[in-house]
């Protein structure tokens, strides 16, 4: 089936006309859309007894009976949309990360709000990884801009610094009608998908970047998403298969799940400190040509939720995997500043794939995705991200351009910020200093909270933790009595939920149970942010030391 | 060959947006004016969407000064900002799980967002609304996006039909495509004032029959593009058929603030819903949509909106919650400004008077665009049009020669596509072609955004009328499109919905 090109080329309008399909037919603008849109065969108009206003409202005897019949077998009658009717693939979503446990959560922040009695006084919610939420301090010089573009007013006020009023200006400027209220560009404003470019190339060390290949996105995930949904086709032994590493986010199985894609399972080393190898990549793969056609291989480095750094050795492993079986990459890259451990750094799919030489560098291809809600911005209500596509055949760019184009653009607030954390206050400007210090305080802390929570979780017998080297969270395994396994089975709930939900209950402690991440079979693992202060974070882990001792106990 | 030749095929069957091309073209043209490019205007005006704040139209103070202090609640210390907007700024900031910043919510928005909301609704229908019910989305488009996910594809083997009125909203037709249901259109007349007719919804019905399952019909009132309101009665009776034929009503209700003519009143789907009593109150499955971006906020780039469902299954409500909850969050810049929107200021508050008198201006603008367009409409041969009872668009028809029409076909474009790129090119002028909305063939229309502010729009009919006259002349012979039997529309009676601004010159007639 031929594509047709449906991106406007920008031509002056007399050679609109020549826009062509595939094909290379001549395609006018009304073939385009009737080809598009799938209507239902239009037949012609039925005659259908009149059934106008003024004959409904005008109801004799007899119809009221007749109404009454009806109304009777309308109360009756099931909803439209029910657990039958209901697209089966939604059936299947599965979203742990504000599953059954954070809504349990909800509900005894409410109940301690009405007085009832609890052994404790808060709920501390260590499930999510909203960092301003868990008490980081927001960027000032961000919060200033982001200020100023929303009350314009304000650039008279001199309590705001110089640069940031000047960078007020310039994104005001780049938006119609001088309004972050405004729509931009599907893809994104024009200037701030340069900046991200200029900043990836000072990142890669001057590896080059097209800011036509940049697309602005309501966090990394609508980028994520969008990006699956593309690449989702075929049915059956033909239909897309996604690899994505045991544990993962799930984000990715909840997507796959929705698009009615085949999920593809490829198991990370806990052994090796969340190892990724080569030999159970091919496995996986090898393990679903037969029901599927594997196309997509997902990465998320630094990992979420085991907080592994590949290394560039590894890195280059996978994207020779990638190009031998001709696998569509995907890198999730939101944590690139949250890397912690001496010894460990954040290499980018994109760099490394330059520096493996052209033959690579030409033909990979390789989605990246960013956001501001993690790393030392935290700004995860902004929805601002971006994804950069590599070596995307021109076809394909203008169906995904089409496709970003249905939801309409993203955030113009989160875009500004985007515009911001990838052109960040330069030395010499009079923000300069203040941005550095929040910067390094923020990601100096998580480092040292990093450390604190491997060590203080690795003394309690039970519980073993790797190293958290990167991202925000740790993912321990913990050790569960087996008559605690009987019986969460007997309830019908996996063994770790039954164990966060008795933490939840006993402590206020809210923590994701690994099932939701997915986990090799027989192991039981948490994910827990590093997020709180550090003070608030000791007591979180005494108090889950204190729980993992007693329920133990009380199992055994 | 690249492993993307073989894509999803509901994306390849997405059709391309005029929209974004002439959005596209636009960007282009000022670009080429900034590279020195001579062209016979200084500026690109861009009226083809509604998009309020693009065109000039201000922002509401009172959202941007709490937009402001949540962001950044050092200028809560003195008095930058008026008391009301400190003490709101201060209640946000209680509600949200950060001290002292508001972060990442619950994902189908924060507990008070969705009372305050539910509040709005009571107050606006006089019936109850359930908090719980209510789910806070990245505006409209993407709360249609996820509802369509829960029964596109659904439980049978036939795809799922969605009934839904010719000309309207593009953007819903591209969710549908992309999610991958059949467009079942139903017509809207111009000869009947753009009214939802009966009959024509139950053809539409025939028609799907064995092609689909029908599953739902969308609704847009106040009418985008058509600016039609619909009347309670003619909403009721549109709620009976989808009890009788089954089918959940989604109804786009985006333009609610936006009514034009005075003593025009908005009826809500809910409330006339409601109003039905049993069985209907109980039974029929209402998805009601609304945004922060259309109306008289015009907060288009913030992205905030909502859904209330109404009489959805309770066994569905996991699954809903779910979905909501997989899809990213809305942006809080959007739910701080829907806040506002819901809960504005009240009398006896500081800001009460200023924004008042914003909104006030705002829609005052918009009235006399409407006057101002339909007056020179009026001047202009070969265009009529229907009323303008509510909503941000006018939309006139257009009669096209033989010999434009021939001309638009030499280039493979439908006239009214050649029209607007044309007026483009020679005038710096952007309008949308009706085609984009979904017409009837032969009848060309074209959408003006009215939501300028007035000098803006009167620049726009002054470039307008330059132009519609040098294209008369060029194709000067005023015959109808062929075979042409539609009532003319001046014969359309809207008068009894119809309100005046100003009795001496009715809105929306043409004499």
């Amino acid at each position: 089936m031929s594509i047709c090109v449906l991106r406007a080329q920008m031509l002056p309008c007399k050679t609109v006309l020549s826009w062509t399909r595939g094909t290379g037919n001549r395609c006018d603008i009304a073939r385009l859309r009737k080809c598009g849109v799938c209507y239902v065969p239009n037949l012609s108009p039925v005659s259908f007894p009149s059934r106008t206003l003024s004959n409904l409202a005008t109801a004799h005897s007899g119809l009221a009976r007749r109404e009454m019949a009806e109304n009777e077998a309308l109360s009756r009658r099931q909803k439209v949309l029910t657990i039958d009717t209901m697209n089966a693939n939604i059936k299947k979503v599965e979203y742990a990360v504000r599953g059954p446990i954070v809504q349990r959560a909800v509900q005894i922040e409410k109940e301690l709000k009405e007085g009832v009695k609890k052994p404790f006084n808060e709920v501390i919610k260590a499930n999510i990884g909203d960092a301003h939420a868990m008490g980081q301090r927001p960027v000032t010089f961000f919060r200033q801009v982001l200020a100023l573009c929303s009350y314009p007013e304000l650039l008279d006020d001199d309590k705001f610094p110089e640069d940031t009023k000047y960078r007020a200006q310039r994104i005001l400027k780049a938006c119609g009608g001088s309004s972050i209220g405004a729509y931009t560009a599907s893809q994104g404003i024009e200037c701030v998908r340069q900046d991200v470019s200029r900043y990836i190339e000072r990142r890669d060390g001057g590896v080059p970047c097209d800011p036509d290949n940049i697309y602005l996105t309501t966090g990394a995930s609508d980028g994520i998403v969008t990006m699956l949904k593309l690449l989702t086709a075929g049915e059956g032994r033909t239909r897309t298969g996604v690899m994505i590493p045991i544990p993962q986010y799930p984000l990715y199985s909840a997507a796959i799940a929705e698009l009615g894609a085949v999920q593809l399972n490829y198991y990370l080393d806990e052994d090796k400190c969340w190892g990724l190898d080569i030999s159970e990549l091919q496995r996986s793969l090898q393990a679903a040509s037969k029901h599927c056609n594997p196309r997509v291989l997902c990465i998320i480095n630094p990992g979420n939720p085991t907080g592994q750094v590949q290394s560039r050795e590894r890195i280059e492993d996978v994207i020779r995997f990638a190009a031998k079986e001709r696998l569509f990459l995907m890198a999730d890259e939101v944590y690139q500043d949250n890397v912690y451990a001496e010894g460990c750094k954040f290499y980018s799919f994109k760099k490394v794939l330059y520096e493996m030489g052209p033959e690579y560098f030409n033909t990979v291809e390789l989605a990246s995705f960013h956001s501001t809600s993690k790393c030392y911005m935290g700004e995860c209500g902004m929805r601002g991200g971006y994804m950069e596509v590599i070596n995307m055949d021109s076809e394909v760019k203008a169906q995904l351009t089409k496709l970003v184009s249905v939801r309409l653009c993203p955030p113009v607030p989160g875009q500004a910020l985007m515009a911001l954390v990838t052109n960040s206050p330069q030395p010499g400007e009079p923000s300069h200093a203040q941005f550095l210090k929040e910067r390094t305080a923020t990601l100096g802390d998580l480092a040292q909270k990093a450390k604190l929570t491997e060590e203080i979780l690795n003394t309690v017998p039970g519980i073993r933790c790797n190293p958290v080297q990167g991202a925000m969270y740790s993912f321990p395994q913990i050790t569960l009595p087996e008559r605690a396994i009987r019986e969460a089975k007997e309830k019908g709930q996996a063994p770790d939920m039954f164990y966060c939900m008795k933490l939840l209950e006993e402590t206020g402690i809210c923590l994701v149970p690994g099932s939701g991440f997915g986990q090799k079979e027989g192991t039981y693992h948490f994910r827990m942010t590093i997020l709180p202060p550090a003070d608030k974070l000791k007591i979180l882990l005494s108090k889950v030391k204190e729980f993992h001792q007693r329920f133990t106990k009380c199992y055994s | 060959m690249p492993i993307l030749n073989e894509i999803s095929a509901l994306v390849k069957r997405i059709p391309t947006s005029m929209q974004e091309i002439l959005n596209e073209r636009v960007i282009q043209i000022r670009a080429e004016i900034q590279q020195g490019v001579k062209k016979p205007y200084k500026q690109v005006l861009n009226l083809s969407s509604g998009d309020p704040q693009a065109l000039s139209l201000k922002p509401l103070t009172f959202v941007r000064q709490v937009l402001a202090g949540c962001l950044y609640p050092t200028l809560l210390h003195g008095d930058t900002l008026p008391a009301d907007v400190r003490q709101r700024v201060q209640k946000l900031l209680g509600e949200c799980a950060g001290e002292g910043t508001w972060s990442h919510l619950e994902t189908h928005g924060i507990r008070k967002l969705q009372h305050s909301i539910s509040d709005f609704i009571s107050r606006r229908d006089g019936v109850a609304s359930d908090p719980d019910n209510i789910y806070i989305t990245n505006g409209s488009t993407a709360a249609f996006m996820t509802l369509l996910k829960l029964f596109v594809p659904n439980g049978s083997s036939l795809q799922t039909g969605v009934l839904t009125p010719e000309p309207s909203y593009n953007g819903f037709k591209f969710a549908l495509a992309a999610q991958g249901a059949l467009v079942v259109p139903y017509y809207l007349r111009e000869e009947q004032g753009w009214a939802v007719q009966l009959d024509e919804l139950h053809r539409a019905v025939l028609t799907a029959k064995g092609y689909c399952n029908l599953m739902a019909l969308y609704v847009i009132n106040p009418g985008n593009p058509t600016g039609h309101v619909q009347t309670k009665d003619s909403i009721k009776d549109v709620i009976r058929f989808a009890a009788e034929e089954r089918l959940i009503i989604m109804a786009d209700e985006v333009y609610q603030s936006c009514m034009i003519g005075e003593g025009m009143e908005f009826c809500s789907y809910k409330r006339a819903l409601m109003e039905m009593g049993a069985p209907y109150s109980n039974m029929v499955e209402l998805a009601s949509i609304n945004s922060i971006s259309k109306g008289l906020m015009g907060e288009c780039g913030l992205r905030g909106g909502y859904v209330e469902l109404v009489n959805f299954d309770p066994s569905m409500k996991q699954n809903i919650f779910k979905l909501f909850s997989a899809m990213p969050c809305a942006s809080l810049m959007g739910q701080i400004a829907l806040h506002v929107m819901v809960d504005p200021p009240r009398p006896g508050q500081p800001s009460y008077p200023l924004y008042t008198n914003e909104i006030q201006s705002n829609k005052r603008a918009i009235i006399n665009n409407v006057r101002r367009t339909l007056g020179v409409l009026n001047s202009l041969p070969a265009i009529t049009w229907q009323p303008v009872m509510g909503g941000m668009f006018a939309f006139p028809r257009v009669s096209f020669s033989q010999a434009a029409i021939n001309y638009s076909q030499e280039r493979g474009q439908e006239p009214d596509v050649m029209y607007c790129l044309r007026l483009l090119e020679d005038e710096g002028l952007c309008f949308l072609p009706g085609y984009e909305l979904g017409m009837t063939e032969g009848i060309y229309h074209i959408r003006i955004t009215l939501a300028a502010q007035e000098e803006i729009m009167k620049e726009a009919l002054q470039r307008l009328k330059n132009f519609h006259l040098r294209f008369l002349k060029e194709f000067p012979t005023l015959e109808r499109p062929g075979g042409n039997t539609n009532p003319d529309p001046l014969t359309a009676t809207a008068s009894s919905v119809m309100g005046h601004a100003d009795p001496n010159t009715p809105l929306g007639w043409r004499h």
